[in-house]
């Protein structure tokens, strides 16, 4: 069997699980997380230095970005310019090319403002960056992205840390049957089974953080979540059977007594 | 003295400042931020040529965790 690789761009993955590092109580939980996930990127953000406190610890101590590979990430900007700004200076920090655009359009539910998200979408390419787009699951747009020369395409499951789970999976399994860039589905999962699913209908990847950094047990949360994904993969690749209306019976009644 | 604004915060300088003796002074290691001075991004290799003037507005930023 063809070995089965997940590449996004020219970045060959180990994982099909992509972790996010907000929300955990430290950094060492963060980095603890990271490592029973077995996500080989993981999506951090750009803020200011704090001036005022020197001697606080850096996310860099912890999760060694020449070990795993960071994918910055847009994070608060709220239209197409400040995500631009956010991602050229995360480009000057790292010389990461491979970053995370999120365009958010509205506080209550952080859903993305597509039309600021396409408009980004197409200066950063132009400006050789690979992005990977936190979008609606729109099929359309998510088709739109692609044209623009997204590297990948991020719809959403529900809204963002909502832990509400995957609520269209019809408009899921068209964006995915339609796609010839990797779909990974970001925001919203709430638990394991969510990426087990989201893997099973054909996504590509999953991008979590809410979920493993809010369980009471984050480290477990997240080798459940690793082991959730890998076997939704299997599943998809297996071939699921045909649903049947009523019973058959798994036993032969060739030679009943 | 100059008087900039450093991440949102007016700081005044009396001394005359490169991004590079800014940054000593702010103990931040120069390796792991990006700098941007009234809206332009620098580039890294030219922190020790760049002296800060009266009303710059200069953004020093890190990664951190983010979803």
């Amino acid at each position: 069997m063809k070995k089965d690789t997940f590449k996004i761009s020219d970045q060959i993955l180990k994982s099909r699980l992509i972790v996010g590092t907000g929300k955990y109580k430290n950094f060492k939980e963060t980095a603890d997380a990271v490592k029973a996930s077995g996500a080989s990127m993981v999506t951090i953000a750009v803020r200011r230095v704090n001036i005022l406190d020197k001697k606080k610890p850096l996310l860099t101590d912890y999760l060694n970005p020449k070990k795993i590979k960071y994918l910055p990430n847009t994070a608060g900007c709220f239209n197409a310019d400040e995500s631009l700004r956010t991602l050229r200076l995360a480009r000057e920090m790292g010389g990461w090319k491979m970053v995370k655009l999120e365009v958010l359009g509205d506080k209550k539910t952080l859903y993305p403002d597509m039309i600021e998200t396409l408009k980004a979408t197409k200066v950063l390419v132009k400006e050789g960056f690979k992005v990977l787009v936190y979008c609606s699951d729109d099929p359309l747009l998510a088709k739109e992205l692609e044209y623009l020369g997204a590297s990948a395409v991020m719809p959403l499951a529900s809204p963002i840390g909502s832990g509400q789970g995957i609520q269209n999976k019809i408009n899921l399994s068209i964006i995915i049957k339609n796609a010839k860039v990797p779909i990974i589905v970001d925001a919203g999962i709430g638990s394991a089974s969510d990426a087990t699913i989201a893997m099973e209908l054909g996504c590509d990847g999953v991008l979590v953080n809410s979920a493993i950094a809010k369980a009471k047990k984050s480290v477990l949360m997240a080798e459940s979540f690793k082991n959730a994904v890998v076997s939704g993969r299997q599943s998809f690749l297996a071939g699921k059977m045909q649903k049947l209306f009523y019973a058959d019976p798994s036993t032969p009644s060739k030679g009943l007594i | 003295m100059s008087k900039i604004q450093l991440n949102g915060r007016k700081i005044e300088l009396s001394n005359k400042h490169s991004i590079v003796t800014l940054l000593k002074k702010y103990k931040i290691d120069g390796k792991k931020i990006a700098v941007e001075l009234n809206g332009k991004i620098i580039n890294r290799n030219k922190y020790k040529l760049i002296y800060l003037k009266n009303k710059d507005k200069i953004e020093i930023v890190h990664f951190i965790g983010g979803g």
